[in-house]
């Protein structure tokens, strides 16, 4: 495992309220380490504490308790002068992009190069090169009110590189695209990752953002984070309930009891729901299995997606067959991977496991 | 009047008004930017947040904006004496305009910079902007537009307050259209200073609405 470029330890930041006792504990002694060379996610709900978690690592907000160390430097009780070359250092990225509406796109991304007393002509070259990084070379002269959301998050983009940061910090960059623009600018963040090798912090509340790049995650609730892991593991077995309701709101792979029961009355056979994962394999086991006891499989629900570059999500298949040879091909099933039997529309088996937490009022959300 | 007689007298003051103004303009402008931003920097939350500065700035210019400015004049009489020397002539006149101009454009610089997003602050304080950086090429380009119409704006102002410049010997447009035309029943008189007024009003007000929206890029 590679040295931690970010340290959080008991890291707190408590906004004073207005009236007395109405403080704000909007992180809450959290205790994590961002590792050099990976995306991170950090995961909530508005209101969750992830925006002011990212402030605290370029102290845009200083901590009211703990610390936070970031490449070597203890930002804790640093004067607003000894923090601003730490924060040059960290590049980072606005839902609202925020670009200098009275600058051009060339300007824009100029301008933490003239921060750093960049040179006039190493400045021009510089823009040039970060532009093309981002496909955005033919806008230079543009102004940012002529862009699209995507082509101005690129440019938010280029202007957080400008420097060669070693961090970039992307707070809500694609909760204002659409999913395509959305897609596209979390491929150009993952090209950041890989090929400038840059620590990268996505915070959002799209838990797609998080399955298609992350490496690892941390979901916050409450100031609070309450699970944190490699981003594979908490999706395939989430065990806090914030965190299963996020990944229920991304892979909308496993049936709700009111699909369930419209699959019963469709499907006389006997339901299943079977898991699609990496060390259960593909489907290639399903179909040996089936086939070895001669029972038939239809596919009725489901889905396989990746999670972390990996194959995940499940399948709900309807077998028809002998009673026993379909319980014979469970057992099977059972031995490679995670099944969940349903039963049938006479003997329905109602397994909470299996079923997708409803979204809604869960105790301990915030919203 | 004849006009033989009224064309000298309207030239002389004309250069009379355009000296006040211009030099209003000049000083109120800067200290009013000045004090603007002071207000808007310190107000809680912002920058260069502190209660107290901003508790006196506000109070400051809520005690001095709403005095009309012909009390003000005779109010900050010793204030004059004390900087220009004497409290009539033009110069001492142009002081009393300089410092309510001050006032007047600090509270319209200070709307203008509310309505800046703060994200675009906060973006360049990450990349490492210092707080005198941040003013110059944050606070006031962004706000560059509205802060043009506030300035044309405050234009209007310092010539409505040059008017009463007769009342201190400061002569001016107004000084002719009152000593000449009202107190003498020359009814053709004051018109003819209106309508240059009205004249010059338009031309600048048009000057400002040009420059605002190229100051837009949008």
């Amino acid at each position: 495992m590679t040295a931690p470029i970010i340290s959080f330890r008991g890291a707190t930041k408590v906004f004073p309220g207005r009236r007395r006792g109405g403080e704000v504990r909007a992180v809450d002694g959290v205790t994590l380490d961002v590792h050099a060379g990976e995306i991170f996610g950090v995961i909530g709900y508005s209101g969750a504490g992830k925006s002011t978690l990212v402030r605290l690592i370029n102290a845009l907000e200083p901590t009211t308790a703990g610390s936070v160390v970031v490449d070597g430097t203890d930002l804790t009780g640093l004067s607003e002068a000894r923090l601003r070359p730490v924060r040059a250092g960290i590049g980072m990225i606005f839902q609202q992009f925020n670009l200098l509406s009275s600058r051009t796109v060339a300007g824009n991304v100029a301008y933490p190069l003239e921060v750093a007393g960049w040179s006039r002509a190493r400045r021009a070259e510089r823009v040039r090169e970060l532009l093309d990084f981002v496909g955005i070379g033919d806008k230079a002269d543009v102004y940012p009110s002529k862009l699209s959301g995507g082509q101005k998050q690129r440019v938010g983009i280029a202007r957080a590189l400008a420097t060669n940061p070693k961090i970039l910090l992307a707070d809500e960059a694609t909760s204002a695209l659409d999913p395509e623009t959305t897609a596209d600018v979390l491929a150009l963040l993952r090209r950041v990752n890989r090929e400038l090798g840059i620590t990268v912090v996505v915070i959002t509340h799209e838990m797609d953002a998080v399955r298609s790049i992350c490496h690892r995650v941390a979901v916050m609730e409450h100031g609070k984070v309450v699970e944190l892991g490699d981003a594979y593991q908490v999706f395939s077995a989430p065990r806090h309930p914030v965190t299963r309701r996020f990944v229920a709101s991304a892979l909308k792979d496993r049936p709700s009891p009111a699909v369930l029961a419209r699959l019963r009355a469709r499907h006389p056979g006997r339901i299943v729901t079977v898991r699609v994962d990496e060390v259960a394999g593909s489907s290639t086991h399903l179909t040996h299995v089936l086939r070895e006891h001669g029972v038939d499989g239809t596919i009725v629900y489901g889905g396989i997606t990746e999670v972390a570059e990996r194959p995940f999500g499940s399948l709900t298949v309807e077998l028809v067959g002998s009673p026993d040879a379909v319980d014979a091909a469970l057992t099977g099933l059972r031995a490679v991977t995670d099944v969940v039997d349903h039963g049938t529309a006479a003997d329905p088996r109602d397994d909470a496991s299996a079923v997708v937490p409803v979204p809604g009022p869960v105790e301990g959300s915030d919203r | 009047m004849s006009w033989d007689q009224l064309g000298p007298l309207l030239w002389q003051a004309a250069g009379e008004t355009a000296y006040m103004v211009l030099v209003t303009l000049v000083v109120g402008g800067f200290f009013g930017l000045t004090l603007g931003l002071g207000l808007y920097l310190t107000r809680p939350g912002n920058l260069l947040a502190n209660r107290a500065v901003f508790a006196v700035l506000n109070a400051a210019v809520n005690v001095v904006r709403p005095v009309p400015f012909i009390i003000f004049l005779a109010v900050l009489g010793p204030v004059t004496r004390a900087v220009i020397g004497r409290t009539i002539g033009i110069e001492a006149f142009t002081f009393a305009m300089c410092v309510m101009a001050t006032f007047v454009f600090a509270r319209l610089v200070e709307q203008n910079l509310v309505s800046i997003d703060p994200g675009v602050v906060e973006a360049a304080r990450a990349m490492g902007a210092s707080p005198l950086r941040i003013i110059r090429t944050v606070l006031v380009p962004e706000a560059l537009s509205p802060l043009v119409l506030g300035y044309t704006f405050l234009f209007v102002g310092v010539l409505d307050m040059s008017a009463i410049g007769g009342y201190l010997g400061a002569g001016g447009l107004g000084d002719v259209a009152i000593a000449y035309g009202y107190r003498q029943f020359d009814w053709a008189v004051t018109a003819t200073v209106v309508v240059i007024i009205i004249g010059i009003v338009q031309l600048v007000q048009l000057l400002g609405n040009s420059l605002a929206r190229r100051a837009l890029r949008r």
